[in-house]
């Protein structure tokens, strides 16, 4: 599945690989127009991400193809040990965790985890956890506090499930909760926006020493869809609720509501989760390395300040 | 035969000239209970014959549960920005200007310092009239100065939600105060200084998932509906109906999510009670 506006460029690329191919069969040089060929595709790539709109990021953040937090947790890690259960009520497939090892150092994963057919994507909600998973995802956290290992939380939500269990067994204490503990986390907590990042079902695991966004990703209060709905009455206004929400890592960067953005290949994740993962490990790498530096009782100070100073208000 | 005739179909008056309706003399209950209003303002506004509560905001909650009515306000004049220059149907500063006048409150949130039964207490208040009790920027830095101001003092916080959740026009900012807020009540926790939340009709959102459900204590009215997703969004995510008191505050109290159920007019004294022992 394509999104409209990567469609002219697959285009090219499958010429430019029909070129390829009949240069192979026919024998004959066309080394010149594959090089126009690609200079011409690298140009209408460069242009046409440099000029995504709003809702073309929300798009590309829910990228069928777009890679997940176990994506990402395998590529980075030389070894993973998932650990399941909220010891109360269940184990919540849409928050997922475990210790994962890199070179010598180990760090606890956590993250929304969606689903890739329909069967998993039902069986993780496709990434709304249920107050197990806060839960979940609040029990490792003191693990890893207990065994001094930092955390990593990767986000990727359209939201907590609005379930009737899920109002049964407290989703908003839940998410309250986890706001408030990970303020006394004693461990570096590195967050990071790694596809949607929706209202209260994100921000539960995304109190963090940094938070950082992928450069398509977007994180906000409400969904384009749900802003159109409520502002507008109709789902049809998305496309302008995106814009009014100001909701990319471009917008969240420079409000000072997130730290950092962290750039993806040309062409967004999915094109080369390689390439992605790499970038994603050595920021981790290096973030973790400059979080330990510093003192535990500095680390909270520091993460209750930050979050103490966001806001706009007239005096 | 009728005495008048209607001659066009429809009600013509359009929206922008409609008025809001004054306050009468005498308030209906869902249930039927007429009474007047001066015996239910008498009644900490609880229909003494069905025991209705009947939604109030902070004017009303600083006379109930302050002394003589006789409080110091805080930070009353900080009001919101607009730092996304918000568009939907009108201009975000427009709307904020009309919902001022109306309600002739600054935001949605009022907080003050005071004597209740002779102990001090600071005190927060949301105001469900001003957009839907909507936490924006104000609402959070409010609520985080009131605390401040409880952790300096060492006075015991009571936080009265009543709210729809975050405000849409500031988008990330009002995400952020939900992490902002629960920052402070850290801090106040760890200091050991007594939180109350006192959720009334409707607390919802991300006012559910923040402070609301952070008290060492919390409480409702009866019948009060609490939840975190709206019951809208519930019925079409799970396609049937909800069972009946789904939501409400005895549902919440039933699933161990809060402390206890108080009617509105016991609530100053049961809160004295409490707060006494804990000194």
């Amino acid at each position: 599945m394509l999104l409209e506006f990567e469609k002219p460029i697959v285009e090219l690329e499958t010429k430019l690989a029909d070129m390829k191919q009949l240069a192979l069969d026919s024998g004959v040089d066309v080394s010149d127009a594959v090089a126009k060929l690609e200079e011409k595709i690298e140009t209408l790539k460069t242009e046409t991400y440099r000029n995504l709109t709003r809702w073309q990021r929300v798009q590309l953040s829910r990228h069928v193809d777009r890679p997940y937090t176990f994506d990402y947790i395998h590529e980075i890690t030389d070894e993973f040990i998932e650990i399941h259960g909220d010891r109360g009520v269940a184990d919540d497939k849409a928050m997922v965790g475990g210790f994962g090892r890199i070179g010598q150092e180990t760090f606890m994963f956590i993250g929304q985890q969606k689903g890739r057919n329909t069967k998993e994507r039902q069986e993780r909600r496709f990434g709304m956890p249920n107050p197990e998973g806060y839960r979940k995802a609040l029990r490792l956290m003191r693990m890893a506090e207990k065994f001094n290992k930092p955390i990593v939380c990767l986000i990727d939500t359209p939201g907590a499930y609005p379930g009737l269990e899920a109002e049964e067994r407290g989703q908003g204490e839940a998410i309250a909760r986890n706001l408030k503990e990970m303020f006394s986390l004693k461990v570096p907590v590195i967050c990071i926006v790694i596809g949607e990042g929706a209202s209260g079902g994100a921000l539960g695991i995304a109190i963090g020493d940094r938070v950082m966004m992928l450069e398509n990703t977007w994180y906000s209060v409400i969904s384009p869809e749900s802003c159109s709905s409520i502002l507008w009455r109709s789902w049809e206004f998305k496309e302008q609720a995106a814009e009014a929400l100001k909701l990319t890592a471009e917008d969240m960067q420079s409000f000072g509501l997130v730290d950092k953005i962290i750039p993806e290949p040309l062409g967004g994740a999915h094109t080369d989760l390689k390439a992605m993962s790499k970038i994603l490990k050595e920021e981790i790498l290096s973030t973790v390395q400059e979080l330990s530096a510093m003192s535990e009782s500095d680390r909270i100070i520091q993460r209750i300040d930050k979050f103490s100073d966001m806001g706009v208000v007239v005096e | 035969m009728s005495w008048f005739q209607r001659t066009d179909k429809g009600i013509k008056t359009s929206t922008k000239d409609k008025m809001d309706a004054p306050e009468g003399l005498w308030y209906k209950t869902p249930s039927g209970s007429i009474i007047h209003m001066r015996e239910l303002k008498a009644n900490a506004y609880v229909c003494p014959e069905d025991g209705y509560h009947v939604r109030i905001g902070s004017k009303e909650y600083f006379e109930i549960l302050f002394d003589n009515n006789e409080f110091k306000e805080l930070d009353a004049s900080l009001s919101s920005g607009d730092p996304l220059n918000f568009v939907d149907s009108k201009p975000y500063p427009k709307r904020l200007k009309k919902v001022q006048e109306k309600t002739k409150l600054v935001d949605a949130c009022r907080t003050a310092v005071g004597k209740m039964n002779q102990l001090e207490v600071v005190v927060a208040c949301m105001d469900f009239s001003f957009i839907g009790g909507s936490m924006g920027s104000v609402v959070g830095e409010k609520i985080s100065r009131a605390i401040d101001h409880a952790l300096k003092h060492k006075i015991p916080f009571i936080m009265i939600s009543k709210s729809g959740g975050a405000r849409m026009m500031e988008a990330g900012y009002s995400l952020m105060q939900m992490a902002k807020t629960s920052a402070k009540l850290h801090l106040l926790s760890e200091a050991k200084v007594p939180y109350v939340s006192y959720l009334t009709d409707p607390t919802t959102g991300g006012v559910t998932a923040s402070y609301a459900m952070l008290g060492d204590f919390n409480i409702s009215e009866p019948g009060a509906l609490i939840g975190f997703a709206g019951p809208r969004v519930i019925r079409e995510t799970i396609g049937r109906d909800l069972p009946e008191g789904f939501q409400s505050a005895e549902f919440v109290l039933e699933h161990g999510f809060l402390d206890f159920i108080v009617d509105r007019r016991h609530v100053k004294s049961k809160l004295s009670s409490l707060l006494k022992m804990l000194k």
